[in-house]
């Protein structure tokens, strides 16, 4: 007879595991992926296989010259760089897309002890250092390939809410669809929901923390605009959609529990807010992410349940 | 009746491939091996001999103390040796080995014992050797003892059988509904402080649900609690909790909140021992899993080895990497074939190698997905943080604040990690922990 394993229960596990978590991300980005080169062309394309590649290539790397086990087969890296990617406009430099992603990986995951241990969002935080050190190229925008050549882009909606400046704003249907300046991945609202409902569906992110992140930035602007038309442009423009989606249901940056992330959720669309109608930027998606990861673990611990059949306090 | 959202939510496989089979009772084995440590409490103490001839329902052990129960033969035969035995999770045990004559000659003394009240009912069930069939293996006598001092009006019969594969409750409630109906009139007649008896069926066994609906028809006092599918709804306080609304605190039991709780192959096998005089010599288990050749439901002697069961149910296909008695959630891995069932086993699981493999363990991700199931509400990931911390007064204290004595160990959180994180192995190291402080803090004082 041969050996028998011997292990304690439970004998069966359920087949996701890390990796098909982060391939089911993956194919929920890629309709946003697909628009992006679609709407800005080869030099969006340029910029996600850059990022995606810097992003796997620097944690292969550093867990190589760390002598750590190699995580790159967990997809996670992928997936970094490819939501850095979409966050970023057409006019940023190929090789500030790869420092970004470098320390995107390096600094924020990899120095923080790797998957499952990094405190802030790697994609959010990259973005962040980008747009402080490279204002210029990382802030703007240029036109979709199927802009109205008659009207001259200047600055994305966003800009053009806070700023009141004269260009005009596209149309609601141009935002919901794509066609407008702004990050390669963050303005086809349509693609980013599609990807948005398949993760729901496939059971990976809970449907409540979207739904609050986006409610709350659109009940705050209609609050504080008083105008249904700016709250529609304020979910649609910059990167409300794709952090509802993406980057506020990162598992490791956020609470753990469910009534954590809610509050999370809710912190996001409360800071977003703030830092677009009196903060510097004229968006503070990215910003309102870091914010909320540094109180994360508070609000772990904020909304363990009760335990069932617990007496005493 | 209020509502209330259900407890237990984990999505787990079926497989109850063996549903439709109506048991078969196997041949006498060569030697049947019968521990003394079958059931919850003081392990039983031998009263045979080596060289004792022993018939079938013979008591070989009686009951140490209170919480305990007795043994009998489950083969005619010679006692051949009474030694001790390594179980796999490394604690020794007693056991007595009966050579079989094949002849399975049952005892001459047994006769239906005369049941009146409910001291007579806690005599047969004690004598009986009864004890929970679900896998706890609580003795039974012992839950029926609170009604004498007790308010327990509602018996809650236990037909969810949760983990795959298993089907022997199943059986019993098609095979069985007869013994089940004179289960619960025997009940009702030494019992009348019971007012109700549920029935708690997972709604993916209709036939189960429609057969109980059959043959207690008019009965205003039984009735059947359909469950929802979603594993662990056969855990005692989850079960109670879903079928009536009620919590059972912590530390306390469930008739301290009215309530027994029940297997129903638990129930059957007492009536067919009110029926005979026959006590619990034979167990019906479920022979499944990729490594068997034919699965089935067998019933076999206690104390049956794992080779002979499965020598019954075919044999094992080619090669084995992993047998489990029990259900794959919360069932024992076992080091050799030469395992006994006993009284709570309720399956024979064999696994191909491909299907036994050790899952890779990686980083925790932060999904929350174990708080998401546990059917407790209890912060998993706190356990294993906990015992990483330092200070052994820092971990007690953190172990003892998140409740981990609430674990009943159902298996969810380690099933649906991602990570594959050995959550609930981590929680028995937590609670050994807590005991051995506890020991530890007794001997000082």
């Amino acid at each position: 007879m041969e050996k028998l394993i011997v292990s304690s229960a439970p004998h069966i596990h359920a087949k996701h595991t890390t990796q098909s978590i982060m391939r089911d991300v993956l194919i929920a980005l890629s309709p946003a992926a697909v628009a992006a080169v679609v709407f800005f062309g080869w030099k969006a394309l340029g910029i996600i296989l850059v990022c995606v590649a810097a992003s796997v290539l620097s944690e292969l790397c550093f867990n190589l010259i760390c002598k750590k086990t190699q995580t790159v087969s967990d997809l996670s890296a992928a997936v970094t760089g490819l939501i850095l990617a979409l966050c970023l406009p057409t006019t940023a430099e190929l090789w500030q897309c790869a420092l970004g992603s470098v320390f995107a990986i390096v600094v924020v995951k990899c120095l923080f002890g790797g998957i499952g241990c990094n405190f802030a969002n790697p994609a959010a935080t990259a973005r962040v250092f980008l747009l402080v050190a490279f204002s210029a190229s990382i802030a703007g925008g240029t036109a979709t390939a199927f802009a109205d050549p008659d009207v001259v882009a200047s600055a994305t909606p966003l800009e053009i809410i806070k700023f009141s400046k004269d260009a005009p704003l596209p149309s609601l249907l141009d935002m919901f669809l794509g066609n407008r300046m702004g990050a390669i991945g963050e303005t086809c609202s349509l693609a980013l929901i599609v990807g948005g409902i398949y993760l729901i569906v496939r059971k990976i992110i809970h449907w409540e923390i979207p739904v609050i992140y986006i409610g709350t930035v659109f009940v705050l602007s209609l609050i504080i605009k008083q105008d249904l038309t700016v709250a529609l442009y304020e979910i649609l423009g910059g990167g409300v959609l794709i952090a509802a989606f993406f980057m506020i249901t990162d598992y490791v940056s956020t609470p753990i529990n469910k009534g954590g992330k809610m509050l999370f959720a809710l912190g996001c669309g409360i800071i977003t807010v703030l830092i677009r109608f009196w903060g510097a930027y004229p968006e503070g998606v990215s910003f309102a992410i870091l914010l909320m990861n540094i109180v994360a673990p508070y609000l772990t611990k904020l909304c363990v349940r009760r335990p069932f059949g617990k007496v005493g306090k | 009746m209020f509502r209330f959202r259900f407890l237990g939510k984990t999505k787990i496989p079926h497989r109850k491939n063996t549903a439709h089979m109506a048991p078969v009772r196997m041949p006498a084995p060569k030697t049947v091996c019968i521990t003394m440590d079958q059931h919850l409490g003081a392990p039983a103490t031998p009263v045979v001999k080596v060289g004792d001839e022993v018939k079938v329902g013979q008591l070989i052990a009686e009951a140490a103390g209170v919480v305990s129960a007795p043994i009998h033969a489950s083969v005619s035969g010679k006692v051949t040796k009474i030694d001790s035995y390594l179980r796999a999770s490394g604690a020794l045990t007693t056991a007595v080995w009966i050579e079989s004559d094949g002849l399975m000659t049952p005892c001459e003394g047994i006769t239906p014992p005369s049941i009146t009240d409910l001291g007579s009912l806690i005599d047969a069930i004690r004598a009986c050797g009864l004890v929970g069939l679900g896998g706890a293996g609580f003795p039974t006598a012992v839950k029926f003892e609170a009604i004498r001092n007790g308010a327990v009006n509602t018996i809650i019969l236990n037909g969810a059988e949760c983990e795959p594969y298993l089907t022997s409750d199943a059986r019993t409630m098609l095979d069985h509904s007869d013994l089940m109906r004179e289960g619960v009139a025997l009940l009702q007649r030494v019992l009348p402080c019971i007012e109700h008896y549920i029935i708690g069926i997972e709604k993916n066994k209709p036939d189960c649900i429609a057969e109980m609906k059959r043959v207690f028809e008019g009965d205003d006092s039984v009735s059947i609690a359909k469950l929802p599918t979603r594993y662990p709804q056969g855990a005692e306080k989850i079960l109670i909790r879903n079928t009536t609304g009620l919590t059972v605190p912590e530390g306390k039991l469930p008739a301290d909140v009215g309530v027994i709780v029940m297997n129903v192959t638990t129930l059957a096998t007492l009536a067919k021992y009110a029926k005979t005089g026959m006590p619990l010599v034979e167990k019906c288990v479920t022979v499944d899993g990729s490594g068997v050749n034919e699965p089935k439901n067998v019933i076999a002697p206690i104390g049956s080895s794992v080779a002979d069961i499965i020598a019954f149910a075919g044999g094992f296909r080619e090669e084995i990497g992993k047998i489990i008695l029990g259900g794959p959630m919360t069932g024992r891995a076992v080091y050799s074939t030469d395992e006994p069932i006993a009284k709570t086993t309720g399956a024979v699981l064999a696994f191909a190698p491909k299907d036994a493999k050790q899952p890779e363990i990686t980083h925790c991700l932060h999904c929350g997905k174990c708080i998401d199931t546990c059917p407790n509400n209890l912060n998993v990931p706190a356990f294993a943080l906990a015992l990483k911390l330092d200070s052994k007064d820092d971990q007690i204290k953190v172990l003892e604040d998140s409740r981990v004595n609430l674990c009943i160990e159902c298996g969810s959180c380690a099933y649906v990690c991602p990570a594959n994180r050995p959550l609930t192995e981590g929680i028995r190291i937590a609670k050994t922990a807590l005991r051995e402080n506890k020991a530890h803090k007794a001997t000082l004082k």
